[in-house]
């Protein structure tokens, strides 16, 4: 556990230093959300419909942008090599760059996305089925996030093909958390689809930093 | 690790044996895959009666179901391969992932192809972001990761490495892909298969099937091998025995 | 003395392949405790690639490095205990003060307890406490970076470069400090293009020649 607080205390640190960062990737965040409208153009009723699948998206493409900072500057600076080598398991120390992942860019994301959907005209009913969704998802898409990175960061241009990796573990999130949205909205029962948000957040949180962790050594040799 | 086993695996992973070994089977493999394939389409296209509901469209069959089980198939053969390169560095299992990548994606993208074309007569659309079809496509994108992923790293050991994680940590699409249609309520139809006993078609429209599933996994085998024996020259090409195969000039 | 003996490091028929090039093959040597294994050779002929097999990061092409009689495959993390590496990159994050770094090295590897502060004043970084990393000469970041070995409990040092653009009384300091873990019982493996003074020690040096 040393070894996970260590990370997100370390991690949290380093992005408190590089704050501007932070604030480009919740800026970009919300340029994507609003092209939507505007690309749609003055239909307000079509941009409430389709609002929590721009939110979604957005969402992803933010994230995705984020989490290729991970370990990039770890593995270009020779720090990768000194975990590796480390007195603690990796995958823990994995774990706590994910979850340092998710604090810095998961939680702003959430703080800023009411406003959005309000934005968006999304009515208050959805809008908060929409923020569960995000809480529940946003974890695992930086842990299915990490998987990526670690198999892509020893190449010098691995943004497009950190896309091609990730984006189809992201799929299945997307799909059930825009589906519990819309069958809230539509009054039908939501258990099933908040079960497998569950169950994905769980398995992300507890499997996802092993096979990070045999990439990360993989990408270091 | 160290299981019993794991001389026998050497021995039968041992680039030469596996080079000679594929250059018997290659071509009975692949002649017998063809003459079945042959033999399976005249008489689907051809010969088996129309479907009372479908009527000739149903024909589309015997493409898509062997595309659509071989896709399946093919990624689970590369997943294992992938558990195999990646405990054991096994070389030969190295070579096994990334001969595997592209056929799979062929027979995947060739089940939604079938697949669209059936689905307009049937469904009235080409495409509907139904769960089978998506996690088939989901499917297609993660081959085209393995295959990006190993030509993106230059150093072919490393590269087999991590297409191998990428490899294992897809697999979980291929039950969700195969149970999609009873976890779902899907416009799929269910299985053509089943259990012979109480085949879900009817015989006359099941053999031509059978034969054709029989024609494309001999014709995947002989293509797997084909690619695997060139990728291990490929890789050996430094090595005493792939240059004595050079001076025979086969 | 260090806590624990230490067993010795034994490689056998060794070879490393890197792309399509044969970086070295069939190399084999056992180091034992108190030694100190100097590796030179022109630039290209497989110096990291070694290192990096030796200390676990890289697997080889064929042959096995043994810790105490076991692959270090297999011993995988208990192995990794015994070792201190500072590469050829410094592991030193940029965006950290000095302090910050060194209580970093601290928390990935246990080692001797230590003063923080006493440390930096040991490397000639007292004044640099507070300050980032980046702001530091790249002397003072190499500096920084074998602070690593004045905690150090491991008995195995792998050090790849670690002399370059340190001055002449940095390497010294650094020089004696290899010497003393070796008369300690402890085992250093390096690498370096500079002629090093390590008398007191019991050094075997290992020309590694450009492979055909």
């Amino acid at each position: 556990m040393d070894a996970v607080m260590y990370m997100i205390r370390r991690e949290l640190l380093l992005a408190f230093r590089q704050r501007a960062e932070l604030v480009n990737a919740l800026l970009f965040y919300s340029f994507i959300v609003v092209l939507f409208p505007l690309a749609i153009g003055a239909n307000a009723k079509l941009i409430a419909t389709v609002a929590p699948a721009i939110i979604w998206v957005a969402a992803l493409l933010s994230v995705l942008l984020s989490i290729d900072r991970t370990f990039r500057s770890d593995f270009e600076d020779g720090t990768l090599e000194q975990l590796i080598l480390s007195d603690h398991p990796l995958s823990l120390l994995v774990l706590g760059k994910i979850l340092a992942h998710w604090l810095v860019s998961g939680v702003p994301l959430l703080v800023l996305t009411p406003l959005l959907t309000l934005f968006l005209g999304l009515d208050a009913g959805s809008s908060k089925v929409l923020m569960l969704t995000l809480l529940l998802g946003t974890p695992v898409l930086s842990a299915a996030g990490a998987i990526g990175v670690a198999l892509t960061v020893g190449l010098r241009r691995g943004g497009i093909l950190l896309a091609l990796l990730v984006l189809p573990m992201y799929i299945p999130v997307l799909l059930f958390a825009t589906v519990m949205v819309a069958h809230a909205k539509a009054g039908a029962p939501v258990a099933a689809d908040l079960s497998m948000l569950i169950a994905f957040l769980i398995l992300a949180i507890t499997l996802a930093p092993l096979p990070t962790a045999a990439a990360l050594k993989v990408s270091v040799s | 690790m160290k299981f019993p086993f794991m001389p026998f695996l050497h021995r039968i992973s041992s680039p030469p044996r596996f080079y000679r070994m594929a250059c018997r089977w290659i071509p009975r493999l692949g002649w017998t895959g063809l003459i079945f394939m042959l033999v399976g389409l005249v008489w689907g296209l051809g010969f088996a009666p129309p479907d009372y509901q479908q009527g000739n469209a149903f024909r589309i069959m015997y493409i898509h179901v062997p595309s659509a089980w071989l896709s399946l198939f093919i990624y689970t053969v590369m997943a294992v391969s992938a558990v195999i390169a990646f405990v054991w560095r096994i070389k030969l299992a190295e070579v096994m992932i990334i001969a595997n990548a592209p056929i799979g994606a062929t027979f995947t993208f060739l089940a939604l192809v079938t697949g669209s074309i059936w689905g307009k007569p049937m469904w009235g659309t080409y495409w509907v972001w139904d769960p089978r079809l998506t996690f088939e496509l989901i499917l297609l994108f993660q081959y085209f990761g393995v295959i990006a992923l190993y030509t993106a790293i230059t150093d072919r050991r490393v590269g087999a490495r991590a297409a191998a994680i990428l490899a294992m940590v897809g697999i979980v699409t291929v039950p969700i892909v195969h149970y999609s249609v009873v976890w779902w309520s899907s416009l799929h139809q269910g299985s053509s298969f089943k259990t012979l006993d109480n085949p879900a078609i009817a015989w006359s429209m099941l053999v031509p099937l059978l034969i054709m599933f029989i024609g494309t996994n001999l014709f995947y085998l002989a293509v797997v091998f084909l690619r695997s024996r060139n990728e291990l020259l490929l890789r050996e090409k430094q090595t005493a025995w792939v240059g004595e195969i050079l001076d025979k000039g086969v | 003395m260090l806590s624990n003996t230490c067993p010795s490091l034994t490689v056998s028929s060794l070879a490393a392949v890197r792309g399509e090039t044969r970086l070295f093959s069939d190399l084999s040597f056992v180091l034992e405790p108190g030694q100190l294994l100097f590796i030179q050779g022109g630039n290209g002929c497989g110096k990291t690639s070694l290192l990096y097999i030796l200390a676990g990061l890289r697997l080889a092409e064929t042959g096995t490095v043994a810790w105490g009689g076991t692959d270090i495959t297999q011993l995988g993390k208990q192995f990794h205990q015994q070792l201190c590496f500072v590469g050829h990159q410094n592991g030193v994050k940029a965006e950290l003060t000095v302090w910050e770094n060194i209580q970093g090295f601290q928390s990935l590897k246990t080692g001797k307890a230590g003063d923080i502060q006493a440390c930096i004043d040991t490397l000639g970084l007292a004044g640099y406490e507070d300050s980032l990393a980046y702001q530091l000469s790249s002397g003072q970041q190499r500096r920084l970076a074998l602070s690593r070995l004045l905690f150090s409990s491991q008995p195995l040092w792998i050090l790849d470069e670690p002399f370059t653009s340190l001055d002449k009384g940095s390497v010294r300091f650094f020089e004696s400090l290899l010497v003393a873990h070796s008369q300690q019982g402890g085992m250093v493996i390096l690498t370096s293009h500079q002629a090093l003074d390590l008398s007191g020690s019991e050094a075997v040096h290992l020309e590694l020649e450009k492979a055909a």
